[in-house]
């Protein structure tokens, strides 16, 4: 049934857009391609833009099931830690100082920011005895500071500015089949590591002493997960700037279909993600025609309701 | 030679030392219990012999080889050990814990078979829980939860299992409860037990053999017949005793002397300043 709905999600993600086509239209630039404007339109703008929300989608949403198993924190999620507005961080000190100009050089510096602001909101956090309360305050603090930071870089430098605004909202609209091609190997081995250590984070949600004496390798675990965390929201943020909520929401709905186990939720989160990144760009390209609502805007508007729903729902010392 | 053993460790967590040129060694099938007053270093001895903290100085010994060095799956497949405390994830189910003990039998080529089915089956029906796999971890009551650690630590299938404090946080009758359980596995089953226990008489009455601690020293260790005597309690605990035959089981008891004579009928006594 979730593959069903991903499939839903990418049909309608091809059909549906600001201009409005026909489905005989679309259909046609599908399968009959002869290079008119909205054959055009369907294969170089509707499908990448389709194909990259689905990678990426895919990389959020493990990405917020593999921290919230590591840090035993419901409220975990690479946006909410901070560990996005890293990467984007970078990116946009790349392009200002720097002059980076292509995604490869991009992927780089996000790959670097994400992992120094996950390891500083760690430590900010408490690190040992981080709590989860502790650790999205952290979080946000970091991020906050670090989009003070981005917007000042924007102000100061207005020669960029347009380059830059991509970097403050995350958005697919840009999407081209040479930035899908760029960063899917990231992601995917990004995907491969999180499948891999599914069983020992299962272990380690049950605390340190348990997993140790189940015979689970701590350290490495963690180290493995953190990376596997950095290259999928780095290449993610690369790609198409901070896209919020996604990690947060999808992993909760997840438990609560397939229960706690990593080696279910994991396949689910993977493949319910992309469902919601998807509907989510489809929602923000039809209800401001003629004109688009970033992607990283309407997980924003979702997301925060479910935000204060889950901390409402669990008392804070559960949490 | 046993086949659990430590040799002359020094066991501290940062700079602070608990215990110096420590000697020990767990007697193969016994029920050892471990008591002695906070802070004596039995729970620190405890997670040395079971892997969780490495010794500063010395060697913990698993089958004649350090236990530091031997690969950690091979020694969870050896020796399981409950800890004080341990998180249910949220909405796990009781069998679906009890499995997550199998994990170190598992690996990525050999995954779930029909023999983990039956060692987690049986764990669970020795442990007295075989009616509430489907139950959420999060609905049962202390008691009860704690059976569900100790069928998953079962589930692991070692011939030695570590405990520490097992009993904490639980009414009377769970503590007798989980004591009745760990003695029966020890006598059917023939594992080694180790437990680290608060009470003393719960000691002196399951333990087939008794450690007693103070100050990261081992002061007497032995059966507990022939070493609770009111002297050891009173070297151990600083506690004034008598040491009477438990009329249930014949075990020594340690009765605390009381704060001043005949204060057991302080009712009929004069109260000062009492009209």
């Amino acid at each position: 049934m979730a593959v069903a709905a991903l499939v839903l999600v990418c049909l309608a993600s091809i059909a549906i857009g600001a201009k409005g086509l026909p489905l005989a239209d679309v259909w046609h630039g599908l399968f009959h391609y002869a290079g008119s404007g909205d054959d055009v339109l369907v294969r170089k703008v509707r499908i990448p833009r389709t194909v990259l929300g689905l990678i990426v989608g895919a990389a959020l949403g493990l990405a917020g099931a593999v921290m919230q198993a590591l840090t035993r924190n419901p409220l975990a999620e690479p946006g909410l830690l901070g560990v996005n507005a890293g990467a984007s961080a970078a990116v946009v000190s790349a392009i200002s100082f720097f002059g980076v100009t292509s995604l490869t050089g991009y992927v780089w510096f996000a790959f670097a920011g994400a992992a120094i602001v996950s390891v500083a909101v760690y430590l900010l956090g408490g690190s040992r005895s981080a709590n989860p309360v502790r650790l999205a305050l952290a979080g946000t603090a970091v991020t906050a500071a670090l989009y003070g930071y981005v917007n000042a870089v924007q102000l100061l430098d207005s020669a960029a500015l347009d380059r830059l605004r991509f970097w403050t909202v995350g958005s697919l609209a840009s999407a081209n089949m040479e930035t899908v091609g760029k960063v899917w190997p990231f992601i995917a081995l990004g995907v491969l590591l999180t499948l891999l250590i599914a069983r020992p984070l299962n272990a380690l949600e049950m605390g340190d002493d348990t997993a140790r004496s189940l015979g689970a390798h701590l350290t490495r675990t963690r180290v493995l997960a953190m990376l596997a965390v950095t290259l999928l929201c780095g290449a993610a943020t690369a790609a198409c700037g901070p896209i919020v909520f996604i990690g947060l929401m999808i992993p909760h709905l997840v438990r609560a279909i397939t229960g706690p186990d990593m080696r279910w939720i994991l396949p689910y989160a993977a493949v319910l993600s992309p469902v919601l990144l998807l509907g989510a760009d489809v929602v923000g390209r039809v209800v401001a025609r003629p004109s688009e609502l970033q992607v990283g805007i309407v997980t924003a508007l979702l997301g925060g309701p479910v935000f204060i729903h889950l901390v409402r729902r669990k008392r804070m010392s559960q949490l | 030679m046993q086949r659990l053993t430590a040799e002359s460790v020094t066991l501290g967590y940062d700079q602070r030392v608990i215990a110096e040129n420590l000697s020990v060694e767990i007697p193969d099938h016994s029920f050892t219990v471990i008591v002695g007053p906070n802070a004596c270093g039995k729970s620190t001895l405890l997670r040395a012999l079971s892997r969780m903290l490495k010794p500063a100085r010395g060697r913990v010994l698993l089958d004649g080889e350090t236990i530091h060095s031997l690969p950690a799956k091979k020694v969870a497949r050896t020796l399981g050990l409950l800890p004080q405390s341990s998180i249910a994830p949220e909405g796990i189910t009781v069998a679906d814990l009890v499995a997550r003990g199998r994990y170190p039998h598992q690996g990525l080529l050999r995954q779930w078979s029909p023999e983990d089915e039956r060692i987690v089956e049986e764990s669970m029906a020795s442990t007295g829980i075989g009616a509430l796999g489907d139950r959420y971890v999060d609905e049962l009551s202390g008691g009860q939860r704690q059976r569900v650690w100790i069928a998953m630590a079962l589930a692991q299938q070692t011939p030695l299992l570590l405990l520490d404090e097992p009993t904490t946080y639980l009414d009377i009758q769970h503590q007798i409860d989980v004591l009745d359980l760990c003695a029966e596995l020890h006598e059917t089953q023939g594992r080694t037990l180790v437990a680290v226990l608060h009470d003393l008489n719960h000691a002196a009455r399951y333990a087939t053999h008794l450690i007693a601690m103070r100050e990261g020293e081992i002061i007497a260790e032995g059966a507990p017949g022939e070493i609770v005597t009111a002297e050891l309690v009173e070297r151990v605990f600083g506690l004034r005793c008598q040491v009477i035959p438990d009329p249930e089981t014949g075990t020594p008891l340690v009765i605390p002397a009381a704060r001043k004579r005949g204060a057991r009928v302080a009712g009929a006594v004069p109260v000062a300043g009492g009209a």
